[in-house]
């Protein structure tokens, strides 16, 4: 994938990652460059993490540095919040993003708002990370996707990489970032590997990135949907229908200038996103769209396929059904490039 | 017997029937079967997910569901496979949910991390740690304000003790009287981190002074132990009197769930902990005051033994949920 192309510092050099591993390395060559960063969390020392993102960094830099917290994650993410407004650079793991709602006054009231109220006085560079999504049979409050939640709050910035390449440019763009970040990581993308850029490089937040250039239907996707819909791609590709596939990245900014050239080129948008599809982030890219000049250039109505009005069950069958899957991307896609929609 | 000898024995022998206490142990059993064969079940790929095995604390879950009734409600935790059978579940039915089946006491939307036999007053195992604390609250304050005598049993662990949840849960507890027993479960970590390292006080029934009731730490693997304590709390809750904290001391044999690695704890920890089993502390109890003989423990054994066989081929046989019913107990089904 291009991240290249967004690549500060890059070196020349890459390496095989898993998305895991180059989430780890964005966090030790944190740790190695700026002394105020601290990572805080639940079993993120010796246990390695829930997911064993944070691995052996606590062999590496310490309990003073790789701390783990009581299980409390309000006063955890209080405590990142603190900590960030006086000096330190903290980056919080939440063990799911289901448990952030247990810390939604701190982030939401505090986090998101402190620069504001305190009319620019103070700054809050804390980042939160949130292993995300469904696929792995955890059920309903180890599933959610809460992107749009975060998405809704000015002063909170959310990334949602969907490779190792951009999972470590964005936690390291994060970490520059003066103002909250939320980074939700697809925990179905922790295995999966890709060529990561050595050292320090970030990517930048506020860009989406065309993954695939097509030009008969537009699919905006995020997270592990990013890889689904590239696999319709290739499907539908044999049949002579070219998807132009975006990997969204950041759903707050929106990256409103990519979405919309793309869309004055094919006429025809598809939104494909894991969190509930009422009120989602693909009514926002929607609306986005059909408020811009792209409006016209529309040979379709906008298609949104999202998560299903429940929560994720926990029946494997249940559960696929209840998000997208790339089938029913490509065939959507399909109906749209057709013009049967 | 003489009323000195009475005095001698344990409390359980004194205060439940042989019938109650052989029933007692069959429990004890069939939450170790019932964990053996999730572990196995999960080992041959018949489920997917995680589990939380609560094999090594059973003692903890059947005493403390000793004196409740159906109409005495339980919160229950991640952890809550043991507590769920304690409280009378049907291990067919939990082996069901656990195979994702429409048979199961979810209808295969929950899982393990959810298993609950909302008849026999279990309010619900809980994917959030702490979560059931304050819920259990509300069910003391219904069945004040409704003037019912029933209790509600709060079940937790160490970990969820730094909640905020927990302290917001207790205080509420008590400023309103209301019949409430929380049980924390102590196994000693919240997954990888020891309770001596995440809370500040040395025994969590320390708490128990911050928010006017009484706390008592008891060794959890004893039966006769935790249910005595259970007694008074539920004698105390029943009278209006209001809420107690009692302590478990117990330990998880297993890993925290299917990805733990025990990096944490030594294999000693472990295996001193292995060699005080409470299902054979309590066998052997009842055998030493002739509630049972060697036979008799082992037809008990037996008969739990073939309850989970028994349950698990109910499971397999049961239909999956219909792919179209997704939504399907998202809000209550419309009137016809
Ligand atoms: C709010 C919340 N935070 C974190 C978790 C992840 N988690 C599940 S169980 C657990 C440990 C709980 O420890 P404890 O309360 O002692 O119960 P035990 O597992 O020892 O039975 C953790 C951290 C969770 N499920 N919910
Ligand atoms: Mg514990």
């Amino acid at each position: 994938m291009n991240a290249q192309t967004h690549i500060k510092e890059a070196g020349s050099k890459t390496r095989e990652m898993s998305y895991a591993e180059a989430i780890r390395d964005a966090m030790a060559i944190a740790l190695e460059r700026d002394p105020t960063v601290v990572l805080m969390g639940e079993d993120i020392g010796t246990y390695g993490g829930a997911f064993q993102v944070t691995g052996d960094l606590v062999d590496r830099f310490g309990k003073d540095r790789v701390m783990d917290t009581p299980i409390s994650e309000l006063g955890g993410a209080g405590v990142a919040v603190g900590a960030a407004l006086t000096g330190l650079k903290p980056i919080y793991e939440f063990q799911f993003s289901d448990f952030a709602a247990l810390a939604m006054e701190q982030i939401v009231n505090q986090a998101a708002k402190l620069r504001y109220m305190l009319g620019g006085e103070a700054a809050v560079p804390v980042v939160f990370r949130m292993p995300s999504g469904s696929g792995t049979g955890a059920a309903a409050q180890h599933s959610q996707s809460f992107e749009a939640w975060f998405g809704h709050v000015p002063g909170l910035k959310v990334v949602q990489p969907s490779t190792p390449a951009e999972a470590k440019g964005m936690l390291l763009a994060a970490l520059e970032d003066p103002d909250p970040v939320i980074v939700f990581e697809h925990k179905l993308l922790y295995k999966m590997k890709g060529e990561v850029p050595e050292g320090y490089y970030t990517t930048p937040i506020g860009k989406a990135a065309v993954v695939r250039v097509g030009k008969d239907v537009t699919i905006v996707a995020s997270a592990i949907m990013v890889h689904r819909a590239l696999e319709a791609a290739s499907k539908l590709a044999a049949e002579g229908i070219e998807a132009e596939v975006i990997d969204l990245r950041t759903v707050r900014p929106l990256d409103r200038e990519t979405i919309i050239a793309s869309v004055k080129k094919t006429g025809k948008l598809l939104c494909v996103y894991e969190g509930v599809r009422t009120l989602g982030v693909g009514a926002e890219i929607s609306a986005l769209v059909a408020e811009s000049e792209a409006f016209d250039y529309l040979d379709a109505p906008i298609q949104r396929l999202g998560g299903a009005e429940a929560p994720i069950p926990y029946n494997p069958d249940l559960e696929r059904a209840a998000v997208p899957q790339s089938p029913d991307i490509e065939s959507v896609a399909r109906k749209l490039a057709k013009g049967e929609v | 017997m003489a009323r000195d000898a009475q005095e001698n024995l344990p409390f359980a022998i004194r205060h439940f029937s042989p019938e109650a206490l052989k029933e007692a142990l069959r429990k004890m059993h069939l939450i170790r079967l019932f964990e053996e064969g999730a572990e196995e079940s999960y080992m041959r790929g018949l489920i997917h997910g995680t589990m939380h095995l609560s094999i090594g604390q059973e003692a903890s879950a059947v005493a403390t569901c000793m004196e409740l009734t159906d109409a005495d409600k339980i919160t229950s935790t991640h952890r809550g496979h043991g507590h769920c059978i304690a409280k009378g579940a049907d291990v067919g039915r939990m082996f069901a949910e656990f195979f994702g089946k429409e048979t199961g006491y979810c209808h295969g939307r929950g899982g393990s991390m959810h298993i609950a036999d909302v008849k026999t007053g279990n309010l619900g195992a809980n994917g959030i740690v702490g979560g059931g604390l304050p819920i259990a609250v509300g069910a003391g304050l219904t069945a004040k304000r409704l003037g019912r005598d029933d209790v509600t049993v709060c079940f937790f662990g160490d970990g969820a003790n730094n909640e905020g949840a927990f302290h917001e849960a207790l205080n509420m507890a008590s400023i309103w009287k209301l019949p409430v027993i929380f049980v924390c479960e102590n196994n000693k970590y919240g997954m990888s981190t020891a309770a001596a390292y995440a809370t500040a006080v040395p025994n969590i029934s320390d708490r128990a002074a911050a928010y006017s009731m009484p706390g008592v730490t008891v060794d959890g693997n004893d039966f006769s132990a935790v249910a005595e304590a259970l007694h008074i709390a539920i004698a105390r809750a029943r009278a209006g009197e209001g809420p107690s904290l009692v302590e478990n001391l117990t330990y998880r044999w297993r890993g925290h769930s299917k990805s733990d690695r025990n990096r944490y704890r030594t294999k000693d920890e472990i295996e001193d902990w292995m060699s005080r089993d409470p299902i054979q502390r309590f066998r052997a109890e009842l055998i030493a005051h002739g509630v049972l003989d060697e036979a008799g423990a082992e037809a008990v054994e037996a008969a739990a033994k073939d309850a989970v066989a028994q349950g698990i081929e109910f499971a397999k046989a049961g239909p999956a949920p219909a792919i179209t019913d997704v939504t399907k107990f998202v809000h209550a089904e419309a009137a016809a």
